[in-house]
């Protein structure tokens, strides 16, 4: 076990990794790294190391559960017992329970759910490594799976946090400042149409300070945005290097 | 939790609310008519039932002796669980909890936690080994929309109203004595919750506009007006200034709503 620092930002105002309070982690995306699923993407955000993968539309079972008009969108967030200091069962707990539901509705927004009647489409997404702010991580690469699956999108999902660590709001909080901070307020936005799909919070701010914090994390969101869209090109210039 | 509802009542109600008004004749920021009893249930810890409209939700609360967390060895324990009882809708089915009633008693979990409502240092008896445990169950038991601001004001009435046994210890021995105190209650987290329909805000959806919802939002807020923990659900979206609307919004709510409870 590791002693908790006692300052989460330093003199010169910089956070225990080095970073600026608005500054990301380092983030690599890859997407279409799994051969069997219909579409899947990898995130690497700090010691986050996140696998989503689409499959479908394809049929649904049990037959009852699909809906005459739309698809049925189902999404499964599991972290492996490995990914944390102490292993954790693999039987989902309650925690994961409801991030699969809140990941879920934050994604079903961007989907034209009513273009695959009588289907279903899953998103898996394995933690394989937790480092705070897994379930941003994980919105951002689900949704780049199913571009990668090529169902039609309103947009891409993107997810970031935002929080309060000391007396300063700070984006993109790591595991020690999620853990010991004073807020942490998760966010997910379809930029383009500057909707909010995923809001959480827990922790004490002032209204002030929410404020401030859902903005540096609309800001964060829209900087990996850009990371998303380059990763999603990535796989088709790479595509094209081994035909010439 | 879905269940029928006619198309053109969906169009009634979305089409109103445009207009700022509400099929029960409700203005947008109106709760349905709120009553809160507390001790209703004599075998436990502190019980309490409150009516938001035809809502019903009771909370009873149970203490014992457990272990505290290895992280927080100088600390009680605090458990929040709930059941969406079959008999209180016809969408509500017997069986281990479902992902609405995990949500639902997380959201009341993380507002009494994250506010610090529970002086939770004062339930240690003995550090690292005995503390007490203190369990809340939602129990739902008519389903009328709206469980979430139900529930947590069910649960903090239930919790003003828990006693704890008396205890000493003697020879390393927990003993319990005769009497109760009060649980240490310091703060009063209050949810609000805010339905979006037809791009509006509506707060304290009730089941037949929550039907209707393209998404709701819950903030909860602490006595001092601070955000204590939010969470959206709904498979809709909200703009950044929904959002911060409905901050300010269940900030006026809130203090509203605690007075309820003072009475």
């Amino acid at each position: 076990m590791s002693q908790k620092p006692e300052k989460l930002i330093d003199k010169k105002g910089l956070r225990l990794d080095g970073r600026e309070p608005d500054e990301l982690r380092q983030i690599k995306i890859e997407v279409g790294v799994l051969s069997n699923a219909d579409g899947s993407a990898y995130i690497e955000q700090g010691k986050n190391k996140i696998l989503a993968a689409v499959y479908g539309p394809r049929e649904l079972h049990p037959k009852h559960m699909a809906l005459s008009d739309r698809t049925v969108l189902r999404c499964r967030y599991h972290m492996a017992p490995f990914s944390v200091q102490e292993r954790k069962s693999p039987a989902p707990s309650r925690r994961e329970i409801e991030l699969s539901k809140v990941i879920r509705e934050s994604i079903e927004p961007s989907i034209f759910l009513e273009y695959y009647p009588r289907t279903a489409i899953d998103i898996f997404i394995e933690v394989l490594q937790a480092d705070g702010g897994t379930r941003c991580a994980s919105i951002t690469a689900a949704s780049l799976s199913l571009a990668d699956a090529g169902i039609p999108m309103r947009d891409l999902v993107v997810a970031c946090a935002a929080g309060k660590v000391d007396d300063t709001v700070v984006l993109d909080l790591m595991d020690t400042e999620d853990k010991i901070g004073t807020a942490d307020v998760p966010v997910a936005l379809m930029p383009n149409l500057n909707a909010i799909t995923l809001l959480q919070m827990d922790g004490i701010l002032t209204l002030e300070e929410f404020e401030n914090a859902v903005n540096l994390a609309i800001e964060g969101c829209r900087k990996i945005y850009a990371l998303q869209k380059e990763a999603l090109k990535t796989k088709y210039i790479d595509v094209k290097e081994v035909e010439e | 939790m879905a269940s029928v509802i006619t198309r053109v009542k969906q169009k009634q109600i979305a089409q109103l609310i445009t207009k700022g008004k509400r099929l029960d004749g409700r203005d947008l920021t109106d709760y349905r008519e709120i009553k809160v009893e507390q001790g209703i249930i004599e075998r436990a810890e502190g019980s309490a039932r409150v009516l938001l409209g035809k809502t019903e939700v009771m909370v009873g609360t149970k203490i014992e002796f457990g272990e505290p967390f290895p992280d927080t060895p100088n600390e009680g324990v605090l458990t929040v669980n709930a059941e969406l009882v079959p008999l209180a809708s016809s969408t509500f089915e017997p069986g281990p909890p479902d992902e609405n009633s995990i949500e639902l008693a997380r959201i009341v979990d993380r507002g009494i936690r994250e506010s610090k409502a529970i002086d939770l240092e004062k339930l240690c008896i003995e550090p690292e080994k005995k503390v007490f445990v203190v369990f809340v169950d939602v129990y739902v038991l008519n389903h009328d929309g709206n469980l979430i601001d139900a529930s947590a004001l069910a649960a903090l009435a239930a919790l003003l109203n828990t006693k704890m046994p008396n205890y000493e210890i003697k020879e390393g021995e927990v003993k319990i004595k005769p009497g109760h105190t009060p649980l240490p209650i310091r703060r009063h987290p209050i949810a609000v919750t805010f339905a979006k329909i037809n791009d509006k805000l509506v707060v304290d959806p009730w089941l037949e506009e929550e039907q209707v919802m393209d998404a709701r939002v819950t903030i909860t807020i602490d006595d001092d007006s601070n955000v204590c923990a939010i969470q959206k659900g709904g498979s809709g979206y909200f703009t950044p200034n929904q959002v911060l609307e409905a901050a300010k919004m269940a900030a006026e709510k809130a203090e509203e709503i605690r007075k309820k409870l003072e009475s």
